[in-house]
């Protein structure tokens, strides 16, 4: 009786809970009613008719939390788990691949971090009216294909797990936006997370990245102008914040974290040191690359090994790539061209990168770099 | 709820295969076709097969060739009963042109 029950609730848990109901409702009536004709298929009925009822009801009252829109608890309200599992699955419903990038952003804002339809509208540059569409036609989408309200199977929980994460740092990436700090937002959301997941080193990865980052944010820019790592001023930077990300960080290490969030957040641990070990920079960079198979990253490896004082592997590393219409390579090659001496051609790759840059402050910093040619 | 798997692919997307993967392909695709699951499907036969019919005015307008002239085709579609939409995406991920170059259109059923 019991497996049929599993296989017919897919729930292990309730399934429990509704034999046990059973029996204590046989162990009621039989003895005043009399045992059924089928014993057997009576407490089946009974049973699956009682977790029809829970499921209904909890249902329903998921259902209306949602429509009323009521804000999120905080972290520290979250003592109750029937809250939790409810909050993650809903983490996972608002990032399902099947729903436009954009949607899933802006739901996670929604139903996560509470953000009004406005706020978040402000945030991207759209109308509040636009964006209410976006969350109308995303929720649509989510009952009319039957995207579950669950935490996904063990077996798909990496790569929806991935999803989630990626979100979130799309959120964090925003930074302050419309009078919304996203990047608060974002690492609000990952607090969230690490607390509903623990056992998941990526998710302490991402944290430890965005704090570890943003302890920084005072200090990147000059007024207006862009100021490079090795010439922030570092009493600039949130040293408590730095403090909590490296926290994580050793949280996610001792769960033996190796993917993309955590080795970006080694390195920006050891982008914060006094005297940064550009080696161990650059070979954490080397193995993100083969995570990523991303040529940006290899770029970023460059810079490291530029900076080892290894200019000429720092332009091998960049030649190798193929990624002529971005202008970081443009501006990575001038570094290292300058420093071996070799001024025109440097000049030509900040020229080049100049060509490319899409903001004032970039074409500032490059026109200051030929300028010092 | 059901939903219908609409494959599409580029005719000709199994010639490249040998004699035992072709093989394969097609015991996957019967098996799904047998799952308890399965609520109907079909096979097409190539795009060179296809007539388009509209209706304009009473009158029956008939032209050869696919609605879509396009370099993947509509080859052939299942419907499947599942619970929830990451259970149909498993099924959808499992068709063999998904893993050959192809793409399947899941979407819901009407509900009647």
């Amino acid at each position: 009786m019991f497996a049929s029950l599993v296989g017919f609730l897919g729930d292990f848990d309730l399934a429990e809970e509704a034999a046990q109901e059973a029996f204590a409702v046989a162990a009621e009536r039989w003895p005043r009613d009399g045992i059924p004709a089928n014993p057997g298929a009576w407490l089946t009925v009974t049973a699956r008719n009682w977790a029809i009822d829970r499921i209904r009801r909890e249902r329903t009252l998921a259902e209306k939390a949602r429509q009323l829109e009521v804000p999120e608890a905080t972290v520290d309200e979250l003592d109750d788990t029937a809250i939790d599992d409810e909050r993650l699955e809903l983490i996972f419903t608002c990032c399902h691949p099947a729903l436009a990038l954009e949607a899933q952003v802006a739901l996670t804002l929604r139903a996560l971090g509470g953000l009004t339809t406005e706020e978040i509208g402000r945030a991207f540059l759209i109308s509040e009216q636009t964006m209410k569409r976006r969350l109308s036609r995303a929720k649509a989408k989510i009952k009319a294909t039957g995207i579950p309200f669950a935490v996904p199977a063990e077996h798909r929980l990496p790569d929806r797990l991935d999803a989630v994460l990626a979100v979130v740092y799309l959120i964090y990436n925003e930074g302050y936006s419309g009078r919304i700090d996203l990047a608060g937002e974002a690492i609000r959301l990952g607090r969230v997370l690490a607390a509903l997941m623990p056992d998941e080193p990526e998710v302490h990865g991402l944290l430890a990245l965005m704090q570890i980052h943003h302890a920084r944010r005072e200090a990147r820019f000059s007024g207006e102008e862009l100021v490079l790592l090795e010439d922030q001023d570092r009493s600039l930077w949130d040293l408590q914040e730095i403090a909590t990300g490296r926290e994580a960080l050793e949280r996610a290490i001792a769960l033996r974290g190796r993917g993309q969030y955590v080795l970006q957040a080694a390195i920006a641990s050891l982008q914060a040191d006094d005297g940064i070990d550009w080696n161990e920079v650059a070979a954490l960079y080397a193995q993100l690359a083969q995570i990523t198979r991303s040529p940006v990253v290899d770029l970023n490896r460059a810079v490291a090994v530029a900076q080892t004082g290894d200019p000429e592997r720092a332009l091998e590393i960049v030649e190798e790539l193929e990624l002529s219409d971005y202008q970081y390579l443009h501006s990575t090659r001038g570094a290292p061209l300058r420093r071996l001496g070799r001024t025109d051609e440097a000049r030509e790759a900040f020229e080049r990168a100049l060509a490319l840059a899409r903001s004032e402050r970039e074409r500032r910093f490059l026109e200051r770099r030929i300028a010092e040619l | 709820m059901q939903y219908a798997m609409l494959i599409y692919a580029e005719p000709g997307y199994t010639d490249a295969l040998s004699e035992d993967e072709g093989k394969a392909v097609f015991a996957d695709y019967m098996a799904l076709g047998e799952d308890p699951r399965a609520r109907g499907g079909g096979q097409l036969q190539p795009i060179e097969t296809a007539t388009t019919v509209r209706v304009q005015e009473g009158q029956t307008l008939t032209t050869d060739g696919p609605f879509a002239d396009t370099k993947e085709v509509f080859v052939g579609y299942y419907v499947f009963d599942a619970d929830n939409l990451d259970e149909a995406i498993e099924l959808a991920a499992r068709i063999p042109a998904a893993r050959l170059g192809g793409a399947i259109e899941v979407r819901p059923l009407v509900e009647r």
